[in-house]
């Protein structure tokens, strides 16, 4: 029996992964080998269940902040289609069906088409990443997701010259999702983003949450995440992916075009109308007395994702909010 | 039972119940905190936040409607808890302004003020807030003796303009899902008609009435 002794620098290491998903030293390497080439993975002919049971932890995206616990992930969410209140996704969302799930890809591609959601998981080789989320509303998370590059995805539907943007959908049906018969939104619930925003590696497709499948809540069976914008961004349960010509229209954009703009990248230096956004709440799972007293953290450019600064070179950001 | 004695027994109960939204803050900051509950949700801050701010429209509402109800119901009497409800309206709206100044804004005064000076929703809320402190500061009964029935009256006019713009402050604060700042200004609405009719029936009666003494 391994008895090990934990300094305490290593405690995060624990909370980091508190659903065990131990990795042996070879398949780290074989990750880290892969992180460094931009090359698409290696096709898995496994389907994507059995992909979660040797999740790869990808090494460049850990952190040493704590993740939220799963139950403050799935507790506190914004998810109108199932109600305008933070807690009322996790009471609302059991009628969401995530399986079977399909899913359009459409517009300026080779191949386009209306796929089978597994079908279109097979090729991809899913990894953990953990991301910071920043909401718009000044709160964060840290959140360890389970998905793929979205890049990759876009590359195998070749999209073409005229593809300068792509759009996404989430579904419409007020059975499942119920909320969707109030006109709180202009449904569906909207998205886009700029075609060299979409092939970063930063930008991925998500399928779950802590090694395991995506709740509902947070926007089964599939959702954008793109960390370095705010959370709204992050469309969920999408059900169609669009390669257009234009911008397109995005929900946020649509109910308050003065207020959330078309790139939304998270930026301390612009307020929001109504609020600053200088600093951030950060929730942690834990409420109570604690968290109602936490000192707020300072919010950084681009959610502290510099990477993705060389794609606005040029841009005025305050402008282009 | 004499007026008097019931006002013995219901003013405590009134007072209580008052208190109660408050209570169960507190009970489930205790429940989060020690058993480890979400009463509170996973942001208590924005919980504090609108709950309070919540009742403060509550109370402001209930304030209004006891002329309305001692008028229908004929029970005169009820206008005394009048000035103990506005003062709890002013209880919950010093806690909401605490609750963001101290605990949203984690007491960043420079925060504040541009807060009050750039962001219109607070700018209408902190104008409503300051009319208010002015209503609850002159609500003792010296104070009306000091100013006058008159000059109190025309004063205390103005929680009707704070309810108009305690309603805005909620409804500039939302950008979706408006149902709730909807259902509070619609109430406030029908309130605000019933005074403008019983008004215009009085200034009627009076009219008529001088003109009856000019015939005569």
């Amino acid at each position: 029996m391994l008895i090990k002794f934990r300094k305490a620098s290593d405690a995060h290491e624990s909370e980091v992964t508190p659903k065990e998903l131990f990795l042996n030293r070879r398949s780290f390497m074989a990750v880290a080998a892969a992180a460094g080439g931009t090359a698409l993975l290696p096709a898995f002919p496994n389907d994507a269940r059995a992909a979660f049971t040797n999740l790869k932890k990808n090494p460049k995206f850990q952190t040493l902040e704590k993740p939220t616990t799963l139950d403050g992930i799935t507790s506190h969410n914004n998810f109108y289609e199932f109600g305008t209140g933070k807690t009322d996704p996790k009471k609302n969302a059991h009628t969401l069906k995530p399986r079977p799930w399909s899913v359009e890809i459409s517009g300026h591609a080779a191949k386009t088409g209306t796929f089978d959601l597994d079908d279109i998981l097979k090729p991809h080789q899913l990894e953990e990443r953990i991301y910071r989320l920043r909401c718009v509303e000044a709160w964060s998370m840290v959140i360890p997701w389970v998905g793929f590059p979205l890049g990759d995805l876009i590359k195998r539907f070749e999209p073409t010259s005229k593809a300068k943007y792509v759009a996404f959908e989430t579904l419409v049906d007020t059975e499942q999702m119920p909320k969707q018969k109030l006109p709180i939104l202009d449904w569906p619930y909207v998205e886009g983003l700029r075609m060299d925003e979409a092939m970063h590696p930063l930008a991925i497709l998500a399928v779950g949450i802590y090694g395991d499948d995506m709740p509902n809540q947070n926007g089964a069976p599939i959702r954008l995440v793109v960390p370095w914008k705010y959370g709204y961004k992050s469309i969920k349960s999408v059900v169609r992916i669009n390669f257009v010509e234009k911008q397109p229209p995005t929900t946020w954009n649509i109910q308050a075009p003065g207020e959330y703009g078309f790139y939304s990248n998270v930026n301390p230096n612009r307020d929001h109308p109504r609020w600053s956004q200088a600093r951030e709440r950060r929730i942690t799972g834990e409420g109570g007395f604690k968290a109602l007293i936490a000192p707020k953290i300072e919010t950084k450019m681009f959610n502290g994702y510099d990477d993705v600064a060389s794609l606005y070179t040029g841009m005025d950001l305050i402008r282009n909010h | 039972m004499n007026t008097k004695t019931s006002r013995r027994i219901f003013k405590p109960l009134v007072f209580i119940a008052s208190l109660l939204p408050f209570a169960y803050l507190l009970y489930a900051l205790y429940s989060d905190t020690v058993l480890g509950t979400k009463l509170l949700t996973d942001d208590p801050v924005q919980k504090f936040d609108r709950e309070l701010g919540d009742w403060t429209l509550i109370f402001i509402i209930i304030t209004l409607s006891v002329r309305p109800l001692a008028d229908i119901l004929k029970k005169r009497e009820l206008i005394a808890y009048r000035r103990m409800l506005g003062l709890f309206a002013f209880f919950y709206g010093v806690l909401h302004v605490s609750s963001y100044v101290g605990l949203n804004l984690q007491l960043e005064l420079a925060e504040f003020v541009k807060d009050v000076v750039k962001r219109p929703f607070i700018t209408v809320g902190i104008v409503a807030f300051t009319a208010m402190a002015a209503l609850a500061a002159t609500s003792t009964k010296g104070m009306i003796k000091r100013m006058g029935g008159r000059a109190w009256t025309r004063l205390h006019w103005l929680i009707y303009p704070i309810a108009v713009l305690g309603v805005v402050h909620f409804y500039m604060m939302i950008r979706a899902d408006f149902s709730r700042p909807v259902i509070y200004g619609s109430i406030i609405f029908v309130l605000l008609a019933y005074r403008y009719v019983v008004k215009l029936r009085r200034d009627g009666k009076r009219k008529r009435r001088e003109a009856d003494a000019a015939a005569a």
